[in-house]
């Protein structure tokens, strides 16, 4: 049955390869290969689930080693895979939502004359997370740390044609290399002082080093989570990566490869654990960030980065349940799964709005769409319910989890992550009744385009809505089903551990607060924009407003903090590189090619000065000779 | 007399001819002066085989000689090839090797 | 010490090898040169005789005086014995190189030589003792053989190169003589044969150009490397006068006139027309 954990890797890389280096000749079905080798994938990662569910729970973790990659003496990397509860979480995740989002493409992509080209790319990336996710020590993590980069590099860039989005793609690889860079160095600190850096040498060894240690590694694993997460400090990346196509914002950007950061964290617990500074750390990042992006969501007219925004949020809940140690652990990995599921959802959903929209993004030419594409509207609804914790939906039951973990750290700390659960919970609340009621109700804004075509809104077609159906079932029901008799829990406590936490309010308080807050925020937004009609041209609005538009200032921030004395830095450098050193070197040269030039007249090819100069050579060796002789 | 006047003359007479090798131009007179270097030599070392009383000297000479025919030979056939080519014996018209 | 009659011997051949390499460095013509040479080199033998190395004395007359110094005059003849160096130095600062370099390398071979303090020397009676000759060959072809067999290999080798230097591959065809005279009637030149030298009887000599009627010389009858050296002896202007003289007393005899023909003002212009056979041809 192990064999089966390479396969489930191999499947789309093999897809991937081959649409890649097929050619045009598989223009025509490519991207049915591609969806099956997805489908294939994830068939094997059910297969491997229930297996892993007829065994005991102290044997469900197995590891299976493929073949030794780096063999050096002291230093032994093997291309070997662990598959846990963990694991197959996020293996179930990857390609459950990969294959529909795969299906989906295959209906919104299906004009663009790039499509193998695109499904290809789908399907490397899909390999990448699998790789990332299956590995069984950090190098090998990293080989798929590194290839998901790549693979949103591609797919955030494959409408390079447009110049933002290419800019975009840069800058989500090189903000990522931020991260990877800090990926790297815990990667060398763990080998520098446990000899390893496979998973279980380096856990069970945790124990003997010291904590300035372990929190020097747990920052850089945080800075490698920020990076893949966009967790603030280097959050800029996902707000811009929304100019890759819809699907690639749903599949990377919302259910999967954002959160590779989550799983790192989740996945070296052990190092956390015994270092409470970096967990400390990663408590502040996560909270900081799940209010940073919400506020960036409330402001955004483009329906894209307004989900942007709100995934940065929820992926910093993620972050901070991480953060809380044993308490938070499985909530974040189960709030992760519950909004990979109404996220993809809601991007789906988005993507079907646009395509129905001639490709406008901004909600504020939307308005009343609700009747023009209904399979798209209730699917939305419900993933808009799981997003902002209706009772007993998804959302509900994974976020107050981490809301109650955050109250339970205690003292003040605990009342002010709480706070902060709690007002994102609200103000998350804002932000999407906003989308939703400037999306589908209110008057119809709609503009004509660029061309002067008006806009037909129609309902996508069927392999559009399928996934989006799909999706919202597990919008629906996966939190109440994983909260059933806390099986989730039950299920990952092996891997990440689990220890009650102890609320300063009982559950059922902190779910009533919880949705008195939600309620407050959908109110709020039905005052401001479904009492009265919204205006095409967005007002000019708050200082805050105006600031969160421009993504709080991250990108004035970066500017000014980051590429302006960079850049400043590189001109000295080029200055000094071109004055100094070049014209060191080039002096140097043009030094003795005059005196080389000069020299060369001695050359006058007349064999009589040769010989003269012999005859003046012998005469000093002559005289030389004499010299010694007499002395 | 010393016969250490033998080798004051050859001396001189290698002075002389490697003078003229600097500044004759001529190729054949250059060859000349060439050769008379060898003979002050040859003189000087059949003075040595003299002083030290064995014939030893007297056979590098032989052999000196026997490689200043060669070195005629083939000089010379060189100069015809070169006046042939370049109807000039003078060797500062061969300065082809200049830059 | 050498007895009285070596040093008299001595001066005198130093005298002469002295003088003779002087002259061959300051010469103007290569010829000179080479004689002065031979005469250096005729006296460095019998000084070789006067040390008892009485085989490379003779050698030295046969193979370098007798053979070496022809064969540079057989070159220089094949260069062109007249043929003289300008004395003009085009060489800036060479000449006074040379002479410094000249004095200071005697001034230290000879100061070396005075210093090294050679009073006293063996003579080589003991080792001539069975004759020189013999002493030679006894080392040559025991002591010396393997040398001596590779002289024998360089002198091949060096007979080789001069052969293959001087040596010309036929890159075609000569010419025959039926394709030589087609080719002068192609090209319409010169048909008959060119005038031969010489002037009415009375110079035959072949740096002579022979007359044409009008009393000017006919270069084209004197042969190419003469015209090219500027070898030619004009006598034209000797014939009209002797001419005008024998007419002048004709008419004398006769008792007429004396005639007014016109004088021809100088040398009639170079025949541009008349081809220089060029080298191809010429060989």
């Amino acid at each position: 049955m192990n064999s089966l954990i390479p396969l489930l890797i191999a499947a789309p890389l093999a897809g991937a390869a081959l649409l890649l280096l097929g050619g045009r000749a598989l223009d025509r079905f490519g991207h049915w290969i591609a969806t099956a080798l997805a489908a294939l994938s994830c068939a094997f990662g059910l297969v491997l689930f229930f297996d892993m569910l007829g065994r005991d729970t102290e044997h469900r973790a197995v590891t299976t080693r493929l073949f030794s990659w780096i063999p050096v003496n002291g230093f032994q990397a093997d291309v070997s895979f662990q598959l846990d509860q963990l694991s197959i979480v996020f293996v179930l995740l990857i390609t459950g939502v990969g294959t529909l989002i795969h299906l989906y493409s295959v209906g919104y992509m299906a004009h663009d004359e790039r499509r193998r080209r695109f499904f290809a790319y789908l399907n490397l990336f899909l390999a990448a997370m699998l790789i990332l996710v299956l590995a069984d020590n950090y190098l090998l993590l990293y080989v798929g740390w590194e290839g998901v980069g790549l693979a949103s590099y591609l797919l955030i860039g494959f409408w390079q044609h447009k110049p933002s989005a290419a800019t975009a793609a840069k800058k989500a690889f090189i903000v990522n290399r931020v991260g990877d860079l800090g990926l790297s160095i815990a990667i060398m600190l763990m080998f520098a002082e446990f000899g390893s850096f496979a998973f279980h040498p380096v856990f069970s060894a945790a124990g003997d080093a010291t904590e300035g240690k372990l929190t020097a590694i747990g920052l850089m694993l945080l800075l490698a989570a920020c990076g893949k997460s966009a967790q603030v400090p280097l959050q800029s990346w996902l707000g811009d990566a929304m100019e890759g196509p819809t699907p690639v914002s749903a599949l990377i950007h919302a259910a999967t490869m954002v959160t590779a950061g989550v799983y790192l964290i989740t996945r070296s617990s052990a190092i956390f654990d015994l270092a409470p500074d970096a967990q400390t750390a990663v408590v502040v990042v996560g909270a900081v960030t799940l209010l940073f992006g919400a506020i960036v969501g409330c402001a955004k007219d483009d329906i894209k980065k307004a989900l942007a925004g709100s995934t940065m949020s929820q992926i910093g809940y993620m972050i901070m349940a991480a953060g809380l140690g044993p308490v938070g652990y499985a909530f974040a990995i189960m709030h992760l799964v519950t909004h990979g599921f109404f996220k993809a959802g809601l991007f789906l959903g988005a993507g079907s709005v646009m395509h129905g929209m001639n490709d406008e993004v901004n909600m504020r030419h939307y308005g009343g769409l609700r009747k023009y594409m209904p399979w798209t509207f209730w699917t939305f609804m419900a993933g808009y319910a799981a997003i902002i914790g209706f009772p007993f939906l998804s959302g509900f039951f994974s976020k107050d989890k981490i809301i109650e973990a955050a109250l339970a750290k205690g003292g003040t700390e605990g009342w002010i992550l709480g706070g902060c659960a709690l007002l994102g919970a609200a103000v998350t609340a804002f932000y999407m009744t906003r989308v939703v009621l400037l999306t589908f109700f209110g008057e119809k804004r709609w503009q004509p385009d660029a061309e002067g075509n008006e806009p037909h809104p129609h309902e996508s077609p069927k392999t559009m809505v399928i996934p989006m159906v799909v999706l919202t079932f597990g919008s629906l029901f996966a939190g109440g089903l994983f909260s059933l008799g806390d099986s989730f829990l039950n299920f990952l406590e092996p891997v990440t551990g689990f220890e009650e936490g102890h609320s300063p309010l009982n559950a059922l308080t902190v779910s009533a607060i919880a949705t008195v807050c939600m309620a407050a925020g959908v109110g709020l937004a039905w005052l401001m924009y479904g009492r009265s009609p919204v205006p095409v041209k967005p007002p000019v609005g708050s200082l805050l407003t105006r600031a969160a538009r421009r993504d709080l200032l991250q990108d004035d921030f970066n500017h000014a903090v980051l590429v302006r004395p960079g850049s400043a830095l590189a001109a000295t450098l080029v200055w000094f590189d071109s004055k100094g050193l070049d014209g060191f070197v080039n002096g140097l040269a043009a030094a003795i090619g005059g005196l080389s030039g000069r020299l060369r007249r001695i050359q006058t090819g007349y064999v009589r000065t040769y010989a003269l100069s012999m005859f003046g050579g012998t005469l000093v060796l002559v005289a030389s000779t004499l010299l010694m002789r007499s002395v | 007399m010393n016969p250490v006047n033998y080798l004051y003359l050859a001396a001189l007479l290698f002075t002389i001819g490697a003078s003229g090798v600097v500044i004759r131009r001529n190729a054949i007179v250059l060859f000349m002066c060439v050769e008379l270097m060898l003979n002050a030599s040859n003189l000087a070392l059949v003075t040595f085989s003299r002083l030290h009383g064995n014939l030893d000297g007297q056979i590098l000479a032989f052999f000196t000689m026997v490689v200043a025919a060669a070195e005629v030979v083939v000089g010379l056939a060189i100069i015809v090839s070169i006046f042939r080519t370049r109807h000039s014996a003078s060797v500062d018209d061969s300065n082809l090797m200049k830059l | 010490m050498t007895s009285t009659g070596e040093a008299v011997q001595f001066w005198v051949l130093a005298v002469i090898a002295v003088g003779g390499a002087l002259g061959m460095l300051l010469m103007k013509k290569a010829v000179h040169s080479a004689l002065c040479l031979a005469a250096t080199m005729l006296s460095l033998a019998i000084c070789y005789l006067a040390q008892g190395a009485v085989f490379l004395g003779v050698v030295q007359i046969v193979v370098y005086t007798g053979a070496i110094m022809m064969l540079f005059l057989f070159v220089v003849m094949l260069v062109g014995v007249t043929s003289e160096d300008s004395l003009k130095e085009q060489l800036k600062g060479q000449r006074i190189g040379a002479v410094l370099c000249g004095l200071g390398f005697g001034v230290l071979l000879i100061a070396g030589l005075a210093n090294a303090r050679l009073s006293h020397f063996t003579g080589l009676s003991e080792a001539n003792a069975e004759g020189n000759v013999q002493g030679l060959a006894r080392l040559i072809f025991t002591k010396y053989v393997w040398a001596f067999e590779v002289t024998g290999a360089l002198l091949i080798t060096a007979a080789i190169g001069a052969m293959v230097l001087t040596h010309r591959e036929k890159i075609r065809e000569p010419l025959t003589q039926r394709q030589l005279a087609d080719r002068r009637v192609r090209d319409n030149i010169q048909l008959p044969p060119l005038p031969a030298p010489g002037v009415y009887a009375r110079h035959n000599a072949v740096d002579i150009p022979a007359l044409l009627p009008d009393g000017t010389v006919a270069e084209d009858s004197v042969m190419g490397t003469l015209r090219e050296r500027g070898q030619i002896r004009d006598v034209s202007q000797e014939m009209l006068q002797r001419m005008a003289e024998l007419e002048e007393s004709t008419a004398d005899w006769l008792g007429r006139p004396s005639s007014a023909r016109p004088q021809v003002a100088g040398p009639r212009q170079a025949l541009e027309t008349v081809p220089t056979p060029t080298k191809e041809e010429a060989e």
